[in-house]
C-alpha cells in the first residue's frame, strides 16, 4: 500500500496497527524503572513534604539534591571552555565537538533545575529572584545567572533545531549571535561556576576544614573546566558504542592533553591551599573527612592526571575513557563533600538519603542520559548527521 | 536606634515565664518546648546550673539576610530581623548560614515557611517591649535600645565583678548582636558558640562576590580582544593569499601573452 493511496482521514485504529515495536533493552527497561519510581517519589515528595520524605533536618538542611545540583553545574563546564575555544581563541580543531559541547552544557543545567524545583520548599516561587533582588546574596547571582546562561545556551543550540526543521532564515539569523552569545556564556559561566563555591564562604565554622577555603570559588571554576571535558568525553564514547557515532580520538586526545593541564594547576592549588591553611594534618585526623579528601584528590585527580598526560593511555580507546570517567567520579565526589558530607562533623548528626531522595537524583540524572540519547539519535548533533543531510551550509 | 534584649544568666531564677510568654504570644503549640524548632522560638537551657536564654541573636549584620536571595528575611532599622513567609521559596540558606543555627524549618509541612523569633517586631514597632522581656520579675531579661542595654550589662559586670565573667556575648561577636548575654561563667560554659569570630559573616562573601564583576568584566574584555585578533590574523591571511594568487594569475597571464607573442612573431 503506497503512501499516496492513503486517504487523509487514518483511523485510529490504523495508526495503532503502524505503530513500531521498541526495542527492549536492559538499559532501556533499567531507564524505564528508575524514572518510574522516582516518578512515584517525586509525586510523595510534593504531596507530604521535605519532612515526611527526605531525611533532611534543622542539623541538615541541605543533602543529596544540593550534591546534584553542584555536580550538574560542574558537568556543563564543557560548554563554555569549548565554545570560547573554539570561537574566541580560535581553536578550529575543536570545532566538530561544539553542539555535543552545548548539548551537555544544556543538559547539566537541566539537572541543576530539577534538582533545584525537587528541593525548594516552595518551588513556586522560584521565579521570586526576578523581581526582589538581594545583591549581597550568592545565591540571587546564582539564580540570574542560571536564567541567563540556560538561554543563552538554547540560543546557542537553537541553530541546530532550526537545521533540523530545515528553517533556512532562523538557522542564519540564529548564526549571526553565535560570538556575543559564546562570550555571554563564558562571562556568565566564569561568574556562576565561581559562585557556587562562593556559596560555602558563609559557613566557616560548618564546612570541614579540608574543603572550607576562600579559594573555593576559584577551585569551583577551574575544576568545573576538567569536569566538563570529562563528561563530553564520556558522553562521545555513549554516542560512539550506543548510536555508532564515530569516535573523533584526534580531538578526544586534545581534551585530554588539556585535562592534564586543568588537573594539574587545580591539584596544586588545593595543595598549596591546604599548606597555606596549615590544614594538611587533617587529612590524617580520625572520621571520614580524610579519606574521602585522599579519595577525591588522588583517584580523582592526580592519578587521572598522571595517566593522561601518557601517550600510550591518550592513544588507547579504553584509556581515554577510563581515565575521563575517574575524572568524572572524583568531581563527583568533591561536589558531594563540599555540598554534604563535608557537614557531617559540624552538624554533629549522620545522613544519609531516604530512597526517595535517591531514587528522585537517580531520575533526575537518568533523564538526562535519555534526553541526550534522543538528542543525539534525532538531531544533527555529531558531525556524521550534519554532514550527511544537510541542506544547510556550515562553518 | 536598634532595639535590644539583655540576657543576665546571673539574675535568672528558670522560671520559664519567657518561653511561655513566647508560646502565648505566637500560639505555638506546646511541642518540644527544651529545643528550638518549628514550635518553639526560645529556650530556656540549663548549663550546670547556670541558665541561658536561645533565640535569634537579631544580629547587626545578619548572614540570613546577605544569604536570602529573595529578601524573605529583613533586617528592621528597628532592630528585630523578621521573615516574609510569601516571598520565601524555601531553598534554606539561612537556616545553613546562621552561625548561631537558629532559623528552623517547617519540615512537617508540604507548604513550609522559617520559623524563628522575630523579637515581637509588631510590639517593638509600636514602642512595646517584646513579649518575653515583659513580666521577667528578677531582671533576668530586659530590653530597650541596644546601647542602653550594653552600658547596663558593662554596669552590671563592673559593680559586682566577683558575680560575673567579664564579658559581653554579643557586643562584637559576629559583628554585634542584638541580643546581650552576660553570666557567671565563659560563654563557652553556657554552651553559646564561640567560634563565631568578630567579623560579620557576610564580608567573607562580599569579598568574593564584589570582586567578581571586575575579574569577569575583565577576562570578557580579554577574550573579546583574543577573538578579534584571531579574526584580524585569518583576514590579513585570506587577504594575503587572495594577493598572492592575483599576483599568480598575472604572471602566468604575462607568461601567456609572451608567449603568444613569441609564438605570433
Amino acid at each position: 500500500m503506497s503512501q499516496s493511496a492513503l486517504p487523509r482521514r487514518r483511523s485510529f485504529a490504523d495508526l495503532v496497527a503502524r505503530l513500531p515495536l521498541p526495542k527492549v533493552t536492559i538499559w532501556r527497561a533499567l531507564a524505564a524503572a528508575v524514572i518510574g519510581v522516582g516518578l512515584v517519589s517525586m509525586i510523595r515528595r510534593f504531596a507530604l513534604g521535605l519532612g515526611a520524605t527526605t531525611n533532611l533536618t534543622d542539623q541538615y538542611p541541605w543533602g543529596l539534591w544540593v550534591g546534584v545540583k553542584l555536580c550538574g553545574v560542574a558537568f556543563a563546564g564543557g560548554g563554555f571552555a569549548i565554545t570560547a575555544a573554539i570561537y574566541l581563541f580560535g581553536v578550529e580543531r575543536l570545532r566538530p565537538i561544539a553542539r555535543p559541547a552545548v548539548l551537555v552544557a544544556g543538559l547539566g543545567y537541566s539537572c541543576f533545575i530539577a534538582s533545584l524545583i525537587m528541593d525548594l520548599g516552595k518551588p513556586y516561587n522560584v521565579w521570586h529572584p526576578m523581581v526582589l533582588w538581594n545583591h549581597h546574596s550568592v545565591m540571587f547571582e546564582v539564580a540570574w545567572c542560571v536564567m541567563l546562561y540556560t538561554t543563552v545556551l538554547s540560543l546557542e543550540f537553537s541553530p541546530v533545531v532550526f537545521e533540523r526543521l530545515g528553517w533556512s532564515r532562523a538557522y542564519h539569523t540564529a548564526k549571526k549571535f553565535t560570538i556575543p552569545l559564546v562570550l555571554a556564556g563564558l562571562m556568565l559561566s566564569m561568574m556562576h561556576q565561581s559562585s557556587l563555591g562562593s556559596m560555602y564562604l558563609i559557613v566557616p565554622n560548618r564546612l570541614h576544614p579540608l574543603w572550607y577555603s576562600s579559594g573555593l570559588p576559584i577551585f569551583f571554576f577551574v575544576s568545573s573546566i576538567a569536569a566538563g571535558l570529562s563528561m563530553l568525553t564520556f558522553a562521545f564514547f555513549l554516542a560512539h558504542r550506543i548510536l555508532g557515532r564515530r569516535l573523533r580520538r584526534d580531538i578526544l586526545q586534545s581534551l585530554a592533553k588539556a585535562s592534564v593541564v586543568v588537573l594539574g594547576v587545580y591539584f596544586v592549588m588545593k595543595v598549596f591551599d591546604l599548606l597555606y591553611r596549615g590544614q594538611l594534618g587533617a587529612i590524617v585526623a580520625s572520621g571520614i573527612e580524610g579519606p574521602l579528601f585522599l579519595g577525591e584528590m588522588l583517584l580523582g585527580v592526580l592519578f587521572p592526571m598522571i595517566l593522561f598526560a601518557r601517550s600510550a593511555v591518550r592513544n588507547s580507546k579504553n584509556g581515554l575513557y577510563y581515565t575521563s570517567i575517574l575524572v568524572i567520579l572524583g568531581m563527583v565526589l568533591n561536589r558531594m563533600n563540599v555540598g554534604v558530607t563535608g557537614f557531617e562533623k559540624s552538624s554533629g548528626v549522620h545522613y544519609f538519603p531516604s530512597f526517595e531522595e535517591l531514587s528522585i537524583a537517580a531520575m533526575v540524572v537518568t533523564v538526562g542520559f535519555v534526553v541526550f540519547g534522543l538528542a543525539a539519535k534525532h538531531l544533527p548533533i555529531f558531525p556524521e548527521d550534519y554532514r550527511r543531510n544537510s541542506r544547510l551550509e556550515h562553518h | 536606634m536598634s532595639y535590644g534584649i539583655l540576657f543576665d544568666s546571673v539574675r535568672c531564677r528558670q522560671c520559664g515565664g519567657c518561653v511561655d510568654a513566647c508560646k502565648v504570644k505566637w500560639d505555638l503549640p506546646d511541642r518540644d518546648p527544651d529545643k528550638l524548632s518549628e514550635n518553639t522560638f526560645t529556650t530556656l537551657e540549663i548549663h550546670d546550673g547556670h541558665p541561658v536564654r536561645r533565640m535569634c541573636m537579631h544580629c547587626e549584620n545578619p548572614a540570613c539576610v546577605s544569604v536570602c536571595p529573595v529578601r524573605a528575611l529583613e533586617k528592621t532599622p528597628e532592630g528585630p530581623v523578621i521573615y516574609h513567609a510569601d516571598r520565601c521559596m524555601g531553598c534554606r540558606y539561612c537556616v545553613i548560614a546562621c552561625p548561631f543555627s537558629i532559623p528552623k524549618y517547617e519540615w512537617s509541612s508540604a507548604v513550609p515557611r522559617v520559623r524563628k523569633c522575630v523579637m515581637c517586631h509588631d510590639r517593638v514597632s509600636r514602642g512595646k517591649k517584646p513579649a518575653c522581656t515583659l513580666f521577667c520579675p528578677y531582671g533576668g531579661i530586659q530590653s530597650g535600645p541596644r546601647e542602653e542595654m550594653l552600658a547596663e550589662a558593662k554596669r552590671r559586670l563592673a559593680e559586682e565583678p566577683d558575680k560575673y565573667h567579664q564579658h559581653v556575648y554579643g557586643e562584637r561577636e559576629a559583628g554585634g548582636t542584638g541580643v546581650l548575654v552576660i553570666g557567671a561563667v565563659p560563654p563557652e560554659r553556657l554552651g553559646l558558640p564561640v567560634n563565631v569570630g568578630d567579623d560579620p559573616l557576610p564580608e567573607k562573601t562580599w569579598a568574593a562576590l564584589s570582586r567578581l564583576p571586575g575579574v569577569v568584566g575583565v577576562a570578557g574584555a580579554f577574550s573579546l580582544a583574543f577573538w578579534w585578533v584571531v579574526r584580524r590574523r585569518d583576514q590579513v591571511r585570506a587577504e594575503e593569499a587572495a594577493a598572492f594568487a592575483e599576483r599568480e594569475e598575472k604572471a602566468r597571464a604575462r607568461v601567456t601573452r609572451r608567449e603568444k607573442q613569441e609564438v605570433n612573431s
